[in-house]
């Protein structure tokens, strides 16, 4: 009764195509946009941003760059830290290489290098699968994260070894450095979120979207009715990268400033992202944001309901809090193997038909 | 002497119940397909004709699908040559054969099972869309004429093969006789000009196969498709083709209109077994 498609004709396949074909589903999404957009900027607080929203964001792009490649595509990457790295640092040469360049620029750029980085280490998928491609990419990823520690050229040749982002100003206020207001930061999130989005919703609903999915359920079929697997791969590894790069690239400059590239791009990193797709659901768009607000929201409200709720210590709390997580992902995986995008796939189902289901 | 004619001669002719048959499409010379010791294929020769549904017929293990897979470029035959439209076919990958009008069905159903219905039909249509990656991105003009040109396309066929009404389920959720059907969908929606199909009508009952008897008579009437088909229930083969190919361990032992091949005492022997002294 509340969620239904009768009376909701298409005339014409355009109609059909769109991304929201339900009229209900559109106006939820333009309200979420709205007030994500129009509301949340102006009551954001540090707390609310460094904690909750700026991370939540930064993963979101980046569990949707890994739901391409291993759920769109079925390409399993363990490597998903070391291509945040490879953003992170591409965008710290060229904030430092060319400051008078738009950070959003560089942003975009660090992810076009991380996608062609990407596309390169993609290449042993054209002869492996599964457990063996997974284990190439971990390859990528230490050797990538040795590459940036090794040769101090990458952090322009500092003491620390750490790289930290200087102050950019976009239309006049700070994104990056530390006088960097909360909303600035939000913000600039927020419109990467939302480009990536669309991208990566456009390009699974058309061909391109198809033939990766044709790769992962079968792969010989999918040669052999004319989808080019070579073109299918590397473009999944190279979009991809293009998205983690670019959170990678935010991970560093909007949200933590400063970065040591073992200890934030490190292969948990690689497993969160994982875990997040995994947990919100593979192949769906919504499941990243699902998962990534799943595993980012979930240690703060243990944390919550433990220190300050319960009074417990700190430190046992931080215990807990790792026993729960890891225990709700195993009751996750166990009760709903395809995420929450699919527990909201049957939620939507029962609606259409609520409160009479016969 | 007018077998010899049929096989050989390159000129159109009409069958004795009246059907055109043109040119020869596809020619497959001198085949022969090992894998390491064995030889599934022995130098084998026969001809697809434009026009024509040709049946490639034969006990378990003849190297029927063997075929199917040299004609659709996914084994590399080691001698032989395939000539297509009157050319020698160069080495290609699988996808550059589809792109050239060659599409096929599969023996074990080879469907997308995480896509529904109306995605996979239109994976069908890959070598058809010609815009590239940023502009899919953006979705912008050229995409998305594509798309709903791929999409109305796509809805001739469904209309077609009378699937209307599971175009949006996961193909996972459907029984074996649509997804056959769905599959036969696919194919058709690279709008080929020939047309590959590996046993359609395995494991179906009397109902389902009358019923995919009757689309594929329709797909060469209509579209003028060239069907070749491998198939074990003798009754449609004689009564749906033209023209058989009849193989045996490799070899052929058979070529001709349905009723010469009836005749043929190696056939015969083939199916029946013969006493061996």
């Amino acid at each position: 009764m509340l969620y239904r498609e009768a009376g909701d004709f298409k005339t014409t396949y355009v109609a059909d195509n769109q991304t929201f074909p339900l009229k209900l589903d559109r106006i939820g999404f333009w309200i979420t946009m709205a007030v994500a957009w129009l509301v949340i900027p102006f009551v954001i607080n540090d707390y609310w941003a460094s904690s909750l929203l700026v991370p939540f964001l930064i993963y979101a792009i980046a569990a949707i760059g890994l739901n391409i490649l291993t759920g769109y595509c079925g390409q399993v990457s363990l490597g998903t830290g070391g291509f945040m790295a490879v953003g992170a640092y591409a965008c710290y040469k060229l904030m430092t290489s060319f400051p008078d360049v738009n950070i959003m620029i560089h942003i975009v750029l660090a992810g076009g290098i991380t996608a062609v980085v990407g596309a390169a280490f993609g290449l042993p998928s054209l002869r492996i699968k599964g457990f063996y491609l997974a284990v190439a990419t971990l390859a990528a990823q230490f050797f990538l994260v040795w590459l940036f520690n090794k040769v101090s050229w990458f952090y322009n040749y500092s003491a620390s070894g750490q790289i930290s982002a200087p102050e950019r100003l976009v239309a006049g206020v700070a994104v990056t450095g530390p006088s960097t207001p909360a909303w600035a930061q939000y913000l600039i999130c927020l419109f990467f979120v939302t480009l990536c989005a669309v991208i990566a919703r456009n390009l699974t609903r058309g061909t391109i979207g198809r033939s990766w999915m044709a790769i992962r359920d079968m792969d010989i079929a999918a040669e052999i009715i004319g989808v080019n697997p070579l073109k299918a791969k590397l473009t999944a590894f190279a979009v991809s990268s293009f998205f983690v790069g670019i959170a990678g690239a935010l991970f560093f400059a909007v949200y933590l400033g400063a970065v040591e590239v073992g200890e934030a791009f490190g292969i948990q990193k690689s497993f969160l992202v994982l875990f997040m797709i995994i947990i919100g659901g593979l192949g769906s768009i919504f499941g990243s944001f699902a998962g990534a607000a799943f595993l980012v929201l979930l240690p703060v409200a243990l944390k919550w309901i433990g220190v300050d709720v319960m009074g417990w210590p700190t430190d046992l709390v931080a215990h807990f809090q790792l026993v729960i997580v890891g225990a709700l992902i195993m009751f996750f995986l166990i009760k709903e193997p395809h995420g929450l995008a699919q527990l909201w796939r049957l939620a939507k189902e029962k609606l259409r038909l609520w409160p009479f289901p016969y | 002497m007018k077998q010899d004619a049929i096989m050989d001669d390159n000129t159109p002719f009409v069958t004795a119940d009246g059907r055109q048959i043109g040119g020869v499409m596809m020619d497959l010379r001198n085949i022969t397909l090992r894998f390491g010791g064995v030889e599934a294929i022995k130098s084998i020769s026969f001809n697809i004709r434009e026009g024509e549904i040709r049946a490639i017929i034969g006990p378990n293990g003849a190297g029927k699908s063997s075929m199917l897979n040299v004609i659709s470029g996914f084994y590399k035959p080691q001698e032989g040559e395939v000539y297509f439209r009157g050319t020698k076919r160069p080495p290609m990958k699988p996808y550059q054969v589809a792109r050239q009008g060659v599409a096929r069905t599969f023996q074990n159903i080879a469907l997308f099972e995480g896509m529904s219905v109306l995605d996979n039909i239109m994976t069908g249509r890959m070598g058809h869309i010609k815009s590239n990656m940023l502009v899919q991105a953006i979705w912008a003009g050229k995409a998305q004429r594509e798309e709903d040109e791929s999409r109305e396309a796509v809805e001739r066929i469904i209309d077609f093969l009378q699937i209307q009404a599971i175009r949006k389920t996961p193909v996972g959720r459907l029984p074996y006789g649509l997804k056959k059907r769905v599959e036969l969908a696919r194919a058709l929606a690279a709008e080929p000009d020939l047309l590959l199909l590996d046993e359609p009508m395995a494991g179906m009952n009397v109902e389902e196969k009358e019923d995919m008897s009757r689309f594929i008579l329709d797909v060469n009437d209509e579209f003028g498709t060239t069907i070749a088909l491998i198939e074990h229930d003798m009754g449609v083969v004689m009564d749906l083709s033209d023209r058989v190919v009849v193989m045996d361990y490799g070899r052929k032992i058979g070529d001709g209109t349905p009723d010469e091949v009836r005749n043929n005492q190696e056939v015969i022997d083939a199916y029946l077994g013969v006493a061996h002294d």
